[in-house]
């Protein structure tokens, strides 16, 4: 299913830019600007950066200003002290790809400091045998990340689907983990079991219970466990918690807390942050065997690091400002205050409300992924086209709406069903319920 | 071993399962000597006694981490970029506000912390399309071929992915230089390609030899499929820097052997020998004439962690595509797309490299001062290197023509080899390891590079600040010495 038209992606993405400037030169259309709720991207859909974060960076980049007045004594501080593991300041490789993190359980041996998609290459790397016969199978969840499914399939690997119920709220159940396992058989062999909690582009929050039996499926049929847990900071559901895969595995208590083998991906790329052009975010690996994790840090080591301002990023992330600092109350008002329930709900309601929508409560993540009731009069035209149904509607809404969305196939959905994903950033949510609303309507009439 | 009375269960992910290429990379450059360097690092931060005070780290080509100074202005226009509250700083010059504000707005939400496009900002893009036409003597440069990427590594990786293909005899071979920079050697094991060795001439200053090349490519045709030729000018270890005439040779050669060029040209402001030129593959492909230029299919390769920057951290970078099939081109965009994007930060630095202070801005005067200072310290620094390390007996170091090593050739007695061997260790790294046990001083042993067979070599930063360097390379020859006649 993720064969698909691989011309068609990016299409949207150049049309989206094609019409940016259209519009800088003056080209007359429905909207003033195109509004890109297309990428988890939270800077470029208006969240400012994190003052904290943004003054220790720039003092780190320009250390003369460490004694500037103009800037709080705890940034200059840290700035200090974030300069002072940087040996030749920020400009330096750093020397291991290890840093200082704080949480409980953490050991700091097994945690590498990466670019994201350069630590997914690299550990998929180790579990794919790309020589084997059958080839290496990793399980994934339908739907998920366009670009995960790419990694694998790049390495020469089977992507197997696992479908979430979007009625059951994009529950993850173990009956359906089973059934993907058997189609597995005589297709190839399956090594790994991949999860993203909170989901992306579902926007569910696993519960401790869902964790823990994903962990016994994984522990029994003796897959590796790869959690992306980058949402980790944004769970708006009530009676939501996250609950990380390596404090689970550790509280099962033996025999799964010394054997489960897991990779756990977290990132500055969302949450408070949202400095997705740092490219910086950390693995943690847990239970791996010590003869493979030498060759895990010869391949991180080649790498070169990091880039070293996003790691700082990342350090700031996982040890912010304390009360009592001078920059907490800031900190603490704005950061939290990014990632809040109170939008999200609206945005729920909203486009529930329109016939023809339908989605369960957003309880986590950045994304909405709304199911879309097509008429059948809309997918012939999609068809006619050439199109699939739901980039139809993108396209659509693109050029009438000037918002840019991704479409459903390209994260994966069941047959006969169609999907739309925005992100849910408070920036624009107004503006993105305003345009969305008066387009669906407009199309649901045009295609009924 | 039991737990709980319940049989040890075997990992999933063990050394036999998991994917075998991965077992045969292998990076020198922060390999086990490095290791064990981090860890006497550690033994005399607790008070453990040495016969050194320092680990002195001349194994990296970090040039921050060896005390040269960034470049102003970059920092200045960065800080700007990060924080933008300090544009209403006076004391921040105008023109460093100006760029910053110019690479804001190319950023979405006006914010470093935004993705770019996966082919990078396009006004950097622009703005280094424009540098390489300066460059090169005014020869066009398409922004549409330019990649913006993590440091040179990244666009390097990408494009042997883009080559590796075929199986048994059809195999891609990519052929590289002897001794090389392992980056390649441990891309081409991980991705399974076969390594195609072509030996650069010690004799001869470490020349590339076309009767060379071309041994290597016959040879290799028996067993595989030789698609790629890499060259790294100027050169890492080596640091020569190849002559005109050389570059139009194995143009000649690629284009007659069907072979995609890959330039790595990253220590191209890095050239000090009097009569010593970079030229670019690039300038010198269209020089050539249509018969070449409009066919031969080239990759060079650039980055902001050498020459007078050396900002290694920032990971910025870039690559030239040239001739590329336009299929072909859309498959590199895809590839390029999972990793989502470049590092913003890097490239905002790769904008102001080609986009420096111009005769009468503010910060012109500084810039040049600052950037004539680093690389006359360099220069200065491979003269030195050269001139010690000859006066040793049992070491012989060519020329530092360019780059940021020396690579000499070291003479080990038969005695040392032996007990090398029997430790199973390389009879370079054996040595090596006795020089960090000694002195504290950390090389890399020449097999991490490749060399002759019986020939011993390692290699040396000339990164530390000048005096620093004498001390060093004063504990190198009196190490060697000591060594020689130990084992002698």
């Amino acid at each position: 299913m993720w064969n698909v038209k691989q011309l068609e992606y990016g299409a949207l993405a150049r049309r989206a830019n094609q019409i940016k400037d259209e519009l800088r030169q003056g080209v007359r259309k429905p909207y003033k600007e195109v509004i890109d709720v297309f990428q988890g991207d939270l800077h470029r859909a208006g969240m400012k950066p994190l003052t904290f974060v943004r003054q220790v960076l720039t003092a780190c980049v320009y250390p003369p200003l460490i004694n500037s007045s103009n800037l709080p004594l705890d940034v200059r501080q840290r700035a200090q002290e974030e300069l002072g593991r940087c040996v030749g300041e920020s400009g330096y490789y750093n020397q291991t790809s290890q840093i200082k993190l704080y949480c409980q359980f953490c050991n700091v041996q097994d945690i590498h400091s990466t670019e994201m998609r350069f630590a997914h290459c690299n550990i998929l790397n180790v579990l794919v045998n790309r020589e084997a016969s059958p080839r290496t199978g990793v399980l994934i969840p339908v739907p998920c990340h366009n670009k995960t499914v790419l990694s694998i399939t790049q390495l020469g690997a089977v992507a197997v689907p696992y479908y979430l119920s979007e009625e059951q709220g994009w529950a993850l159940q173990v009956e359906e983990l089973q059934r993907a396992l058997e189609s597995a058989k005589g297709v190839c062999n399956p090594v790994a079991l991949y999860v993203i909690n909170p989901g992306n582009p579902a926007g569910y929050v696993q519960s401790q219970k869902s964790v823990l039996e994903v962990i016994r499926f994984a522990w029994e049929k003796r897959l590796f466990l790869l959690v992306d847990e980058l949402y980790q900071d944004c769970v708006y559901g009530e009676n939501c918690e996250f609950v990380s895969y390596k404090r689970a595995v550790s509280e099962m208590g033996p025999p799964f807390s010394g054997t489960v083998e897991l990779a756990s991906f977290h990132s500055v790329s969302k949450g408070f942050s949202g400095e997705c052009g740092l490219r910086a975010g950390y693995v943690e690996l847990v239970n791996l065997d010590p003869a493979v994790m030498k060759y895990i840090n010869t391949l991180f080591s080649k790498d070169a690091c990091s880039p070293v301002l996003g790691q700082i990023a990342l350090d700031l992330m996982t040890d912010p400002p304390k009360p009592g600092d001078p920059s907490y109350l800031l900190y603490k008002q704005v950061g939290p205050e990014n990632c809040t329930l109170v939008y999200v709900k609206k945005v729920h309601e909203v486009v529930n409300s329109l016939p023809g929508f339908s989605c369960p409560p957003i309880e986590g993540g950045l994304f909405a992924f709304p199911r879309l009731h097509l008429t059948p009069k809309a997918i012939q035209k999609a068809k006619e086209l050439g199109l699939q149904p739901d980039t139809f509607y993108c396209t659509r809404l693109l050029e009438e709406g000037g918002v840019f969305t991704g479409p459903g196939w390209e994260y994966g959905q069941k047959e006969g069903t169609y999907h739309i994903r925005y992100n849910t950033s408070r920036a624009l949510f107004k503006e993105l319920l305003r345009r969305l609303s008066s387009f669906h309507m407009t199309f649901m009439k045009d295609f009924s | 071993m039991s737990e709980n009375g319940i049989m040890s269960r075997a990992k999933v992910l063990t050394i036999d399962t998991m994917n075998p290429t991965v077992k045969k990379v292998e990076y020198a450059v922060r390999g086990p000597i490095v290791q064990r360097a981090v860890e006497l690092e550690r033994e005399l931060s607790e008070g453990m006694k040495k016969p050194f005070a320092e680990v002195i780290k001349a194994n990296i080509g970090d040039a921050h981490a060896m005390g040269q100074q960034p470049i102003t202005f970059f920092r200045q226009v960065l800080a700007l970029c990060s924080y933008p509250e300090l544009l209403s700083d006076s004391t921040f010059p105008e023109d460093a506000k100006s760029r910053a504000c110019r690479i804001l707005q190319s950023c979405g939400g006006n914010s470093m912390g935004s993705y770019s496009a996966s082919q990078g900002i396009d006004s950097v893009r622009q703005d280094v399309a424009r540098y390489i036409e300066r460059r090169d003597g005014g020869v066009a440069c398409d922004p549409d071929n330019i990649y913006l990427t993590t440091g040179a590594s990244d666009g390097i990786v990408t494009m042997l992915k883009l080559l590796v293909c075929g199986e048994g005899t059809t195999r891609t071979g990519v052929m590289i230089p002897i001794p090389q920079y392992p980056l390649y050697s441990a891309a081409l094991a991980e991705l399974g390609a076969v390594q195609i060795n072509y030996f650069l001439n010690e004799e001869k200053c470490w020349s590339l030899d076309i009767t060379e090349l071309q041994r290597a490519v016959n040879e290799a045709r028996q067993y595989c499929n030789p698609r790629a030729l890499c060259i790294i000018n100027p050169g890492n270890p080596t640091g020569q820097v190849q002559s005109r005439q050389c570059i139009e040779d194995v143009i000649r050669f690629a284009a007659k052997e069907r072979l995609f060029l890959m330039a790595d040209e990253v220590y191209q402001d890095n050239v000090y020998a009097e009569g010593c030129q970079f030229h670019s593959f690039k300038k010198v492909l269209f020089e050539m004439g249509p018969e070449y230029a409009e066919t031969v299919e080239l990759a060079s390769f650039h980055s902001t962690s050498k020459c007078y920057m050396g900002e290694c951290g920032f990971r910025g970078g870039y690559m030239e595509i040239i001739n590329m099939d336009d299929e072909v081109k859309d498959q590199l965009t895809k590839l390029l797309s999972v990793r989502l994007c470049p590092p913003v930060p890097g490239q905002a630095l790769m904008d102001l490299v080609v986009n420096p202070p111009q005769p009468g801005e503010p910060s012109y005067g500084s810039f040049i001062k600052e950037r004539t200072a680093t690389l006359s310290a360099l220069a200065e620094k491979a003269k030195l290197t050269e001139q010690v390390l000859n006066t040793v007996q049992g070491i012989s170091c060519n020329p530092v023509q360019g780059a940021m090593y020396s690579f000499p050739r070291i003479t080990i007695p038969e005695k040392a080899v032996k007990e090398a061997t029997e430790k199973g260790q390389q009879p370079d790294m054996f040595y090596c390891m006795k020089m960090l046990e000694e002195t504290g001083i950390c090389l890399v042993p020449g097999s991490g590079f490749g060399q002759k067979d019986g020939t011993y070599h390692f290699r040396m930063t000339i990164l530390p600040p000048t005096d620093k360097l004498k001390i060093l390379l004063n504990k190198v020859k009196e190490f060697h010495q000591r060594f020689t006649q130990q084992y002698s």
